[in-house]
Formats: structure tokens, sequence, C-alpha cells
């Protein structure tokens, strides 16, 4: 599973800061909802589980976001190498 | 217990420091209608892709460019550039206007007289004009503007095996102070081939020397450049005036004032940078008036504009077919319509829009066409919101070139709508199909069978 980096602080806010690189990033609410989750290991199932309980939307339409939501992660260099 | 509304989750990155060009992006605002016409309902009823042309909008910028020069010069004359738009829909709104035509090639000529126009209000432009259309502009006492010397010999030939005389002006090019210089048409002032030029057409006797021409370029931002340009046609028309005492008809500027599009690599958006028809008017109008022209001599003033006056006019609108990632995690959009249609994409960074408000969230995109090709890239590096596929967009102002670059590749070529001045759609071109094609093929009998 992927892993965010230990060192990212998010606050409250949704406020993101790289404190390797100084940049810092926001997040919605959704968007911080779930990085948190990903950031206490959780899994893509549960994620999901939690998310549609939660919000109006359907498996597929979260699936398409959450992983194109993960691959900025990625792009930001917020997660941990492979 | 309710669930709560899913919004898309997103996480960007803050700019620190100074706002980077796309920082200054300003919100993308929808177009959910042009000329109060629901894009929708048009791509619903005449497919997607679509142009969609403005009536409205032809008229009342044609209307503000000839206010800004007819305001400031006692005469003047527009000549609809047919090579920016020909559709005959388009091309006769402009002669009802009041333009003659300007054209550059056989097609273009016969294209303007079966719309009407008579052959005496056709500049016939360009380096490539066959004998034989020499022939007929010259029996229809066309305005034919000569690129070079061979063509000038070829004039005085038939001059003399038709008997008749030709009305003819000489296209000249010249230091304008913008680079790279349009140096391949037409005369040149400074080497004074221009003048040698003129003057072989006054020795000949039977040409009829009626104007002098330039176009010194497209997408000019400088106004200076056409006061340069004016200056210099005035002191060949003073020169022919003293050494022949012969007075011009009419001194043609050409086109080339730049849209409000923004071009590629820009700083600035063309909408904050574009002079105004009023900038380019006074700075060829007042370098006409301060020549040494004589006042009761004044020559009629042409002007061939194409993009500033259509481009604004122009829209497409189509569909989104996909939407991906690329290798380097930015975002791409894949859209119905490739550079095939909108050839002016390499030009420029066109202004695309959503059709219906999305969320505030944008992100860095590439949208790319449907061609299955690299350079297929509609606009690299804009800040848009996440459409879906089938979601709907618009591009603005493709009015100038596209409907006469475009090329048939892959897929037909699409319908276009013009929208009159009531916001009724007439469909002025209709899609290709397989049969339009087709029809131009020849397949040799040996060729059309086979047993797979
Ligand atoms: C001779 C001539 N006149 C007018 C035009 C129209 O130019 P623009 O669309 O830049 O105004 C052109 C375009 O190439 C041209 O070659």
């Amino acid at each position: 599973m992927l892993k965010i980096r230990k060192n990212i602080a998010i606050s409250d806010s949704g406020f993101v800061f790289d404190p390797l690189s100084g940049e810092s990033f926001s997040l919605n609410p959704i968007g911080m909802e779930i990085l948190h989750l990903v950031k206490n290991g959780q899994s893509f199932e549960y994620v999901s589980k939690h998310i549609l309980n939660k919000y109006e939307v359907d498996a597929e339409t979260f699936e398409r976001y959450f992983y194109d939501f993960i691959s900025t992660l990625k792009l930001f260099n917020l997660t941990e190498p492979d | 217990m309710e669930k709560l509304t899913f919004e898309r989750p997103i996480i960007q990155r803050l700019n620190a420091g100074l706002p980077s060009k796309y920082g200054m992006a300003r919100k993308l605002d929808p177009i959910s209608h042009i000329d109060e016409v629901s894009v929708r309902s048009l791509i619903n009823e005449f497919g997607s892709p679509l142009f969609v042309l403005s009536e409205a909008t032809i008229r009342r910028t044609y209307k503000e460019a000839y206010r800004a020069f007819s305001s400031r010069y006692p005469n003047v004359q527009f000549a609809w550039s047919y090579k920016t738009n020909y559709l005959n829909a388009v091309c006769n709104i402009y002669h009802q206007e009041g333009a003659w035509a300007e054209v550059v090639s056989g097609f273009e000529y016969d294209k303007a007289l079966a719309n009407g126009v008579p052959g005496e209000l056709i500049i016939f432009n360009g380096p490539d004009k066959s004998e034989a259309y020499l022939r007929k502009a010259i029996r229809n006492s066309s305005l034919i503007h000569i690129d070079h010397f061979d063509e000038l010999y070829e004039i005085i030939h038939l001059s003399k095996e038709m008997k008749e005389r030709p009305k003819v002006a000489i296209r000249v090019n010249m230091d304008v102070g913008v680079y790279p210089k349009w140096d391949r048409f037409g005369f040149n002032f400074e080497n004074g081939e221009a003048w040698d030029a003129l003057n072989r057409i006054m020795a000949a006797k039977n040409l009829d020397l009626i104007g002098l021409h330039t176009h010194i370029g497209t997408y000019m931002m400088t106004t200076e450049a056409y006061r340069i340009a004016a200056s210099k046609l005035a002191q060949l028309a003073v020169s022919l005036a003293s050494k022949h005492d012969h007075a011009l008809q009419y001194i043609d500027l050409g086109g080339g004032f730049a849209s409000k599009n923004t071009l590629r690599g820009a700083y600035y958006p063309g909408s904050d940078t574009t002079p105004s028809f009023d900038d380019y008017a006074e700075a060829i109008t007042s370098a006409l008036m301060r020549s040494e022209i004589k006042p009761d001599q004044l020559p009629m003033l042409i002007l061939e504009n194409g993009r500033a006056l259509i481009d604004e006019a122009g829209y497409l609108a189509g569909t989104v077919i996909a939407n991906k990632r690329l290798s380097d995690g930015r975002r791409a959009t894949i859209i119905d319509a490739g550079v095939n249609l909108l050839f002016t994409a390499f030009w420029y960074e066109h202004d695309i829009r959503p059709i219906e408000p999305i969320s505030e969230q944008t992100e860095d995109t590439t949208i790319y066409g449907p061609l299955c090709m690299n350079i297929d890239v509609i606009r690299g590096n804009v800040m848009f919101p996440l459409l879906k596929k089938g979601d709907h967009y618009v591009i603005r102002r493709v009015g100038a070139y596209n409907n006469t670059q475009w090329l048939q590749f892959i897929n037909m070529r699409p319908n276009i709508i013009l929208l009159d001045k009531d916001g009724k759609p007439h469909l002025i071109r209709k899609q290709e199909t397989l049969e339009t094609i087709n029809a131009q093929e020849n397949t040799p009998e040996h060729l059309r069978g086979f047993n797979l």
C-alpha cells in the first residue's frame, strides 16, 4: 500500500507543508479526509467503504477520483518512493 | 442518515512568491450561450464538433473597423480577404456591408464572381495568377496587383494582344521595423525596385496604373509599422505625381491587424495587448494626411483585413472524449476537435472554456485533439477545470483561417452554422461524408475487388 511521507505536515484547514522541498499545497475537505486516512495506513477498500457510506457517490466514480488523487500526490512527491 | 454531497478530492500546489504566468489566470467563465443560443442545443441539433459563426459579431466588428477609418479619412474602402474565410455566407455578409473582394487565386477569383461581386471590384493579389486568369481579370477590369517582373511583362504582352488597358497596381514590400521582413512578395521599396517597376508601367503606356499595395505581415502588434508603410507608399505616390504627373486612385495597406487571440508564448493575453482599430486607423490615416500628397489628390484608402475582422465571430464547440494522466502525472484532456480542424492552434493559445460551471478547482492540463499524432495539441498547459467524458467545451476566436486551412483527416470536416441576428441557426456548410470523399476518387478496374 502506498505510504504518505512521514514528515509531511497537514493542518486542520487543509494546508499541507513539505519541509523537504519547502513547497506548500492546499486540500479541499474530502482531499484532507482521504489524505488523513491514507496517511494512517488505511487501504483503498477501507477508504472507499468509508466515503461511500458518508457521501452521495457511486463506487466506480469514487475509484476513478481516488486513483487520480493518489497520482497527484505522487506527482507532488508527497508519497514514499515505491 | 442522509448522505453528504460528494466533491472530487483535490490537492493543489500553492505558489509562493511571484504569481506565475498561470497564477494570474483569471477564472474561466463558462460559455453556455453564443448570441443567446444554448451551445448544448446547437451540438444536439448539428453534431459535435461544430463551428459556430455569429453574424451579429461579424457585422458589429466590420462597422467598428469602418467607423475607425471613415471618421479619420475621406475615402475608405474595405476588401474582404477571401483566404481568411471564404464561406459564401460569410463573404456575402461583408459584401452586404460594402466590402469588395480580395483574392489570391483563380479559385478565389471565381468564387467572388459567383458570389456576384462585379469584376471591377475584385482585387487580384498574390504571386500565382495563371495566364488564363490574368486574361479573365483584364477582361473584367479587375484590379490586378502585380507581384513580380515576370508578371508585369506578361501583363504588358497580354494588354497588347488583347488590346485592353489592364488596371494595375504593384505590391510593394519594405522595411517597417518588424522582423522577419516580408520581402518575398512584391517589389522592394528600399532598393528602388518598386520605383523601377512603376516607371516601367508608366513607360508601357497601355497599362492603367491605379494604385499601390502592400501587406506588411500578419498579426502585427505595432501600429508604428503601419505608419511607416503608409508613409513609404505615400512617397511613391508623390514621386509619381512629380515625375509623371500621375495621380493614383488608391493606396491599399493590406491586412495584418492582430485579433484578440493570444500568440503562443506571449506573456499577456491578446485581449490586453492588441491595438484597437482606432489605433491602427490613427497611424495609417495620419501618415497619409501628413504626407506630401496634394489634398485634392488624396487617394482612396483600401484595407484588406482578415483575422481582425472575423476571428472574434467564430467558435468551435465540441465534446470531451476522455481524460488521462501523462507519465509525469500531468492531466491530459482529449477533445473531439484536432489541429486538422483548428490550424490556428499552432499559433495561438486558444481560449477554451467549459459550457457550464464545473468546479472552482482547476488543474494544469494539456488539451489534445483526437488524431493519432503527437502534434495534435489544441492547448498546452492551461489551468482548466476537470471536464468529464461527454462534457462540452467552446473554443473562442476561431473565425479566421480555420475554415479555409482545415484538412480532412481521419474524420470528416464537421458542420458550420451561422447564427443570424435573431439567433436563428443556418447550416452554411454541411458536414462531409464518406460519399463526399469517395466522389473524388477513382479506383482502377483491377483494384475493385479482393478475396480475404
Ligand atoms: C495580400 C493579403 N491581404 C490581406 C491578407 C489578410 O491578412 P490578415 O488576416 O492578417 O488581416 C493577407 C493574408 O495573408 C494577404 O496576403
